[in-house]
């Protein structure tokens, strides 16, 4: 469905996207992680033709995003970080225009199966400027939707919704799946990563790993300790200094302690911070979230690039 | 067709919604019309003047009856002195004074020369030389009365004036300024309304984020600019038939042509005029920016190159040169053409041809700033 070659893109000096190359299946949930400045969004418009590519190509939908612009776009459906929503236009009415742009037969019919789909039947008269994040997130979601795009691309889909809204919106999107949807996102929160069928991880405009979720956390090499203790700062400062340790983060309450392959086990680490005037810490081993391995491969990254 | 007219009836949505933008579009032109057209009066009439008659014979108050006969002056008051006569001057209570010195009357009687003094407010020089031309004028039909009477009286017999000029004035027989400053007016009107509201129309979709989305839809650019200038070309079409109207109804200008050509160049003007204000607003990106440059790029020129009220043919070369590339001043000739000389196409064809070339240029640059990506 989505098939990415070297695709690069330069800013003047700055290279946003550097050498990309991807496959994405029909059917796939794909999501593409990394933090602000990763050069996600970037991708993104590339894909949907909004941003010409410096060099490299990209198909989508068997088509290439260059030179078969209006192919690419007939069959996308595209829903940036900033829905463009008219505020003063009620739900309706933007349903009405955009199926209008897509030149979408029998809408009608597909709008109320819509509003249905993400109960928003109730709210088809509200001017969209008072819908709710979460329902301007849904009627955004429905805009994109008229024209049954083969693949829908959305960038930051949940940015700033509520966590009901966001699950209501996975539900749905879930759905889509089912009925043979591709879609490609970008998010910045790893839970809803670990949604996704891949995962694509980048960093710095590359792309430094692409794997399934589970698959990304196997493919770890270091074991991940949890520490919790009164003290986790005075604990963090200790364990940073101590062997075999790669590193050693805080993730809300609890410390995330990575050992390197042959480094000490939870029994040495507790040992260690007893000895040195922590005696209330508990350690455990555990499955490293999606988080932890990004984090994790990142660092790994820096270091191959300092090394 | 079906995404052209989506993009006009969304863009009409928004006008109707907004009642603020609604106002401006239809009452700023009004406003500006019954202001200019009462304000920027260029005739001078009703010069206000005082006579200080020293003589006081019957000679001399025939020559100042023939200025209180003229509707070129008003006479505000009869003066003692001088001293009166210079302060109502400072205060700007009249802008001439008649002195008629003591011996006048008999100094005609007997034949001689017989001098009077006018003082002008020269401030407004323009006002001053039009009010002495005036002046002058009636006091030389004065004295042709004065010497035909005494050589009718001497025996002499009537001798009839050397040259009769005859004079004529076409297309404004009244040399009424409004009559030529009116069509001009519909000109600027159009040209900043136009201009200010598609300024805002693309910068607006820049800023609320829906130009990204619009640009993901298979919406071409020029159906995004021709279903944009639809909306805004009928809100046009309102404000240059309410001008029309208020020209011809509350000023009484003239309208001697053909009332289809007139309507014919003004739909040509406005769909530049707005492509214009989309070409500001699809370079700037921002509203305030877009709305700042259509004013600016729009008054100025259609108000001082226009001909408007400056004629373009007594500029010196430079503005002169630059007018020809501001659409207004074609306009202003295809209105004063057909309101007050009645034209048709035989005389105006070029100024219309250069309009429609005008639009499509501007037309083609946005469609083509359009097709442009996000970065």
């Amino acid at each position: 469905m989505i098939e990415v070659r070297g695709l690069t893109k330069k800013f003047g000096a700055v290279t946003a996207v550097d050498g990309l190359t991807l496959r994405v299946e029909r059917g796939e949930v794909f999501g593409l992680v990394g933090p602000d400045g990763a050069g996600k969004t970037t991708v993104m418009r590339m894909l949907c033709t909004l941003v010409a590519p410096t060099s490299g190509e990209a198909r989508v939908a068997g088509f290439d995003v260059t030179r078969e612009v209006d192919q690419v776009k007939d069959r996308i459906g595209y829903m940036a970080q900033r829905f463009g929503l008219y505020g003063d236009l009620t739900v309706a009415e933007n349903m009405r225009f955009y199926a209008d742009l897509f030149g979408v037969e029998g809408e009608a019919a597909l709008t109320e199966q819509l509003l249905e789909m993400t109960r928003m039947a109730p709210f088809r008269d509200r001017y969209a400027a008072q819908l709710s994040g979460g329902m301007k997130q849904k009627l955004a979601l429905m805009c994109t939707l008229l024209h049954k795009p083969e693949i829908l691309f959305l960038d930051e889909p949940t940015n700033g919704v509520d966590p009901v809204s966001r699950r209501d919106f996975w539900v749905i999107l879930r759905r889509l799946v089912d009925g043979g949807l591709t879609v490609f996102l970008t998010t910045a929160y790893l839970d809803e990563a670990e949604r996704c069928g891949r995962v694509g991880l980048m960093h710095g405009g590359r792309l430094i790993r692409v794997d399934t979720p589970a698959g990304l956390k196997q493919a770890l090499p270091e074991a991940c300790i949890e520490v919790r203790c009164g003290d986790p700062r005075a604990a963090r400062a200790l364990l940073r200094g101590m062997d075999g340790i790669a590193s050693a983060d805080l993730t809300g309450s609890a410390l995330h302690v990575f050992v390197r392959p042959g480094g000490p086990d939870e029994e040495a680490v507790r040992a260690y911070l007893a000895g040195r005037g922590i005696s209330d810490a508990q350690a455990r081993r555990i499955l490293p979230s999606l988080e932890d391995v990004f984090i994790a491969t990142i660092r790994g990254e820096a270091a191959v690039h300092a090394g | 067709m079906r995404r052209t007219r989506a993009i006009a009836r969304k863009e009409l949505l928004h006008i109707a919604r907004d009642p603020r933008s609604l106002i401006m579009a239809l009452a700023l032109p009004m406003v500006m019309l019954v202001m200019f057209g009462y304000a920027l009066s260029l005739d001078v009439d009703q010069i206000p003047a005082v006579i200080y008659d020293q003589d006081g014979t019957a000679e001399s108050r025939a020559l100042w009856d023939g200025f209180r006969g003229s509707r070129y002056f008003t006479i505000v008051r009869h003066v003692d002195g001088y001293a009166q006569a210079e302060s109502d001057l400072e205060r700007g209570a009249a802008l001439a004074a008649l002195v008629i010195p003591r011996g006048f009357g008999a100094k005609l009687v007997a034949g001689e020369r017989a001098p009077v003094q006018l003082i002008l407010d020269g401030t407004d020089s323009n006002t001053a030389s039009i009010a002495l031309s005036y002046a002058r004028g009636l006091i030389l039909a004065h004295s042709g009365r004065v010497q035909t009477e005494w050589r009718l009286r001497s025996g002499a017999g009537e001798v009839p004036p050397p040259v009769d000029a005859q004079i004529r004035v076409a297309y404004n027989s009244e040399l009424k300024s409004k009559n030529y400053i009116v069509p001009g007016l519909i000109a600027v009107i159009l040209m900043i309304i136009a201009a200010l509201l598609t300024s805002l129309a693309i910068a607006r979709e820049w800023e609320n984020g829906t130009m990204e989305e619009l640009l993901s839809t298979p919406v071409r650019p020029a159906e995004l600019v021709l279903g944009k200038l639809s909306a805004y070309f009928l809100l046009g079409a309102v404000d240059m038939v309410t001008a029309v109207l208020a020209g011809v109804v509350i000023f009484g200008v003239p309208m001697r042509g053909s009332t289809w050509l007139l309507f014919l160049s003004g739909g040509v003007f406005l769909f530049g005029a707005l492509c214009w204000g989309l070409l500001l607003s699809a370079i700037t990106r921002n509203q305030l920016q877009a709305y700042q440059l259509g004013l600016l790029s729009s008054f100025l020129p259609a108000f001082l190159l226009s001909g408007f009220v400056y004629a373009v043919d007594s500029m010196p070369l430079l503005p002169r040169a630059v007018s020809a590339a501001v659409p207004a001043r074609y306009f202003v000739s295809l209105l004063k053409g057909v309101f007050l000389k009645g034209v048709g196409l035989e005389v105006l064809a070029v100024e219309l041809g250069l309009l429609a070339v005008y639009a499509l240029v501007v037309f083609a640059l946005v469609t083509r700033k359009l097709r442009e990506k996000i970065a």
